[in-house]
């Protein structure tokens, strides 16, 4: 029902946007303009907020090329059967028809500092008097040898939910019996601490069902990963012998693969290999490094108390893009930022009050059917960076009933924050 | 020592003083060989049982969530129930406003323990003293929130709650009376109610920030 009524105002954005965008670039000179590059958790939540407290005192432009934005997070639910793709796929209808938000469906392509605009693919220039830059991830060059995004339908990533996703659902579905699917999994700091291993549980999930003699390899540069314990807990108990992981150890961190002929080079041991997931390593989306708001790491630095830039006064950096201290990348960590930043942006437009900043998160995991784990924590603003507080993390050896109602509570959190997000 | 010598008498629980306390519980409650289930669910084999399990009972959802959460019935969270239903499950079908006197509630978890099968394996880590007191302090209860920092503060609340209501999975904070919610929040922040995200939001919390939250929510219409 929810879907339905999304799906029709759908249709209405598209115009909706065309026909704004251009009054977006002359209107209104009076109002202070903000501009958000990017419509995900960050982005999407940040224009809602600053649009629905402010009143209409200020003019809120959202960039975003897709006109349905797919969610990473349920994406791999989707992989895993439990979600249909059109349940985690939102349009910004109400974005642009209730809060009043110019949704301009385009590539932001350039930041101009000096003259505070925004360039975007099709030519014109969005002026900003603070903008918001909230792009996800992008993936480091050269991260695993052989791999370029040419490669991306041969060996997909399915790390920006899409097509991507889409495919490697297909692909693994369509495995031969008694086939392998390998994942190259990041190294840290990447989207979704526990994003890989959840994929690996979900697909894990379709195979015990379809192909049950199949494999999974993982080859992970990192010694040890999130929820660790969790996972292999329940790999052992739902997915017995399935699944072989090759930590750094025995050479997971030299890595390299041969799309053309499917293979992966293993430290030297070469494996023919059905399906290959390359999860490279990660940095911000390219406009941050456009808009030269990022530093050597690859992300951005920001102010702990508003998610301000180090670089750019007029400038703020949300989400996995950020280089912020102890938060995880994640949806729900970037919907938290938002929220603190559209009060900061409010207060330096329009005076408007500001409480001190608190942020939080938390990250569900599936593992199989009513088999769902969590971690999670609060933080406060330090000097430094945004620091943690406290936390805490679901434990090995918990009863049914206890998985089952963490996982019911991941699909009400998805409700909620996709909520918080779209309006 | 002379106060040594004192403490037993006070904590001595009584179960014939507990069957008096009973009657105000029985309009809906029975207990013993033949009890069945009325209002409320049969009270035999309490003790060491999962909240909202008794086959046959149609309980409020709150009361399947913390069972499903892990809350058992033990002394400390029956004292605890006893004394406020609404300190361990907000919106619970028992409709009571709760035993204020601490002898009256041991006295009556002493009677219903006597209808728990084998009231000798109750694990002995089962105090006999209940120390706490979850009630919330009128004090707390009287503060005056502010709705504009409540308001803000909701940023955290509505990643996972639904502002519109919706309920699957994650229960409806809106429209609540601000006893109920202050008193719920209170009950996360002391640690009687188990929910780990829910700990970890209260704790943080201040008397004021709680009395803020729920004067918002409770005027936000479902």
């Amino acid at each position: 029902m929810k879907m339905n009524r999304r799906g029709f105002l759908g249709a209405g954005v598209a115009t909706a946007a065309t026909l704004s965008a251009p009054m977006v670039l002359g209107a209104s000179h009076g109002k202070p303009k903000v501009v958000v590059i990017g419509g995900g958790a960050g982005g999407a939540t940040v224009a809602r907020y600053i649009a629905k407290d402010s009143d209409g005192m200020i003019d809120v432009t959202l960039i975003e090329p897709t006109r349905t934005y797919y969610t990473c997070f349920f994406s791999n639910l989707y992989i895993g059967g439990f979600r249909d793709f059109a349940s985690i796929g939102h349009s910004y209808g109400t974005l642009a028809a209730e809060y009043g938000i110019n949704v301009v469906h385009d590539w932001a392509v350039g930041v101009d500092r000096d003259a505070r605009t925004v360039a975007l693919a099709s030519g014109s220039k969005v002026p900003y008097d603070k903008l918001i830059i909230s792009p996800g991830i992008d993936f480091v060059d050269g991260a695993v040898p052989g791999w370029d995004v040419s490669a991306q339908n041969a060996m997909p990533h399915a790390y920006k939910a899409g097509s991507q996703t889409q495919l490697l659902k297909a692909q693994i579905e369509a495995m031969p019996q008694g086939g392998t699917f390998a994942m190259v999994a990041p190294p840290n700091p990447y989207r979704c601490p526990p994003g890989p291993y959840e994929r690996v549980s979900m697909v894990a999930h379709v195979l015990k069902d379809i192909n049950p003699t199949a494999k999974i390899l993982i080859v992970d540069p990192k010694p040890k990963f999130s929820k660790q314990g969790l996972f292999e807990e329940g790999w052992q108990k739902h997915y017995s012998g399935m699944i072989e992981r090759i930590g750094p150890d025995f050479g997971g961190n030299n890595v390299s693969v041969r799309p053309g002929s499917m293979e992966i080079d293993i430290d030297g041991e070469v494996e023919k290999v059905d399906v290959c997931n390359v999860i490279p390593a990660q940095k911000a989306g390219r406009i941050a490094e456009l808009a030269g708001v990022t530093d050597e790491s690859g992300w951005a630095p920001v102010r702990p108390q508003d998610m301000r830039s180090r670089m750019d006064e007029n400038i703020y950096v949300l989400g996995d893009a950020s280089a912020q201290g102890d938060m995880p990348k994640s949806g729900f960590s970037a919907n938290s930022q938002a929220k603190v930043c559209a009060m900061g942006v409010r207060n330096v437009l329009t005076g408007s009050k500001t409480f001190p900043a608190r942020y939080s998160n938390t990250c569900w995991s599936l593992i199989d059917t009513d088999d769902g784990i969590k971690v999670g924590a609060s933080y406060e603003a330090t000097d430094e960076k945004i620091a943690k507080t406290s936390g805490f993390v679901s434990k090995t050896g918990e009863d049914a009933a206890l998985r089952k109602q963490t996982y019911e509570e991941s699909v009400g959190w998805y409700a909620g924050i996709t909520a918080d997000m779209f309006g | 020592m002379m106060l040594g010598m004192a403490l037993p008498a006070f904590s001595q629980e009584d179960p014939v003083e507990g069957a008096k306390v009973f009657k105000r519980c029985f309009s809906c409650h029975m207990v013993g060989p033949d009890a069945f289930n009325r209002t409320g669910p049969v009270l035999n084999d309490l003790f060491g049982r999962r909240a909202g399990t008794v086959e046959g009972f149609k309980y409020s959802d709150d009361m399947l969530r913390e069972g499903a959460g892990g809350l058992e019935w033990h002394p400390d969270t029956l004292d605890a129930f006893i004394e406020n239903p609404k300190v361990l499950v907000s919106r619970t079908k028992m409709r009571f406003s709760g035993i204020k006197d601490p002898v009256d509630r041991s006295n009556l978890i002493a009677f219903l323990r006597q209808y728990s099968d084998s009231p000798a394996n109750i694990p002995e880590a089962d105090p006999t003293i209940v120390p706490r007191d979850p009630d919330v302090d009128p004090e707390i209860l009287a503060i005056t929130g502010d709705p504009d920092y409540g308001a803000y503060l909701s940023g955290e609340c509505t990643t996972c709650h639904q502002v519109d209501g919706g309920d699957e999975g994650i229960p409806s904070i809106t429209g609540w009376e601000p006893v109920d919610f202050v008193t719920a929040l209170h009950a996360y922040k002391n640690k009687h109610r188990k929910h780990p995200v829910m700990q970890m939001m209260a704790a943080r919390l201040s008397d004021e920030e709680i009395a803020a939250l729920a004067a918002y929510f409770q005027n936000i219409e479902q």
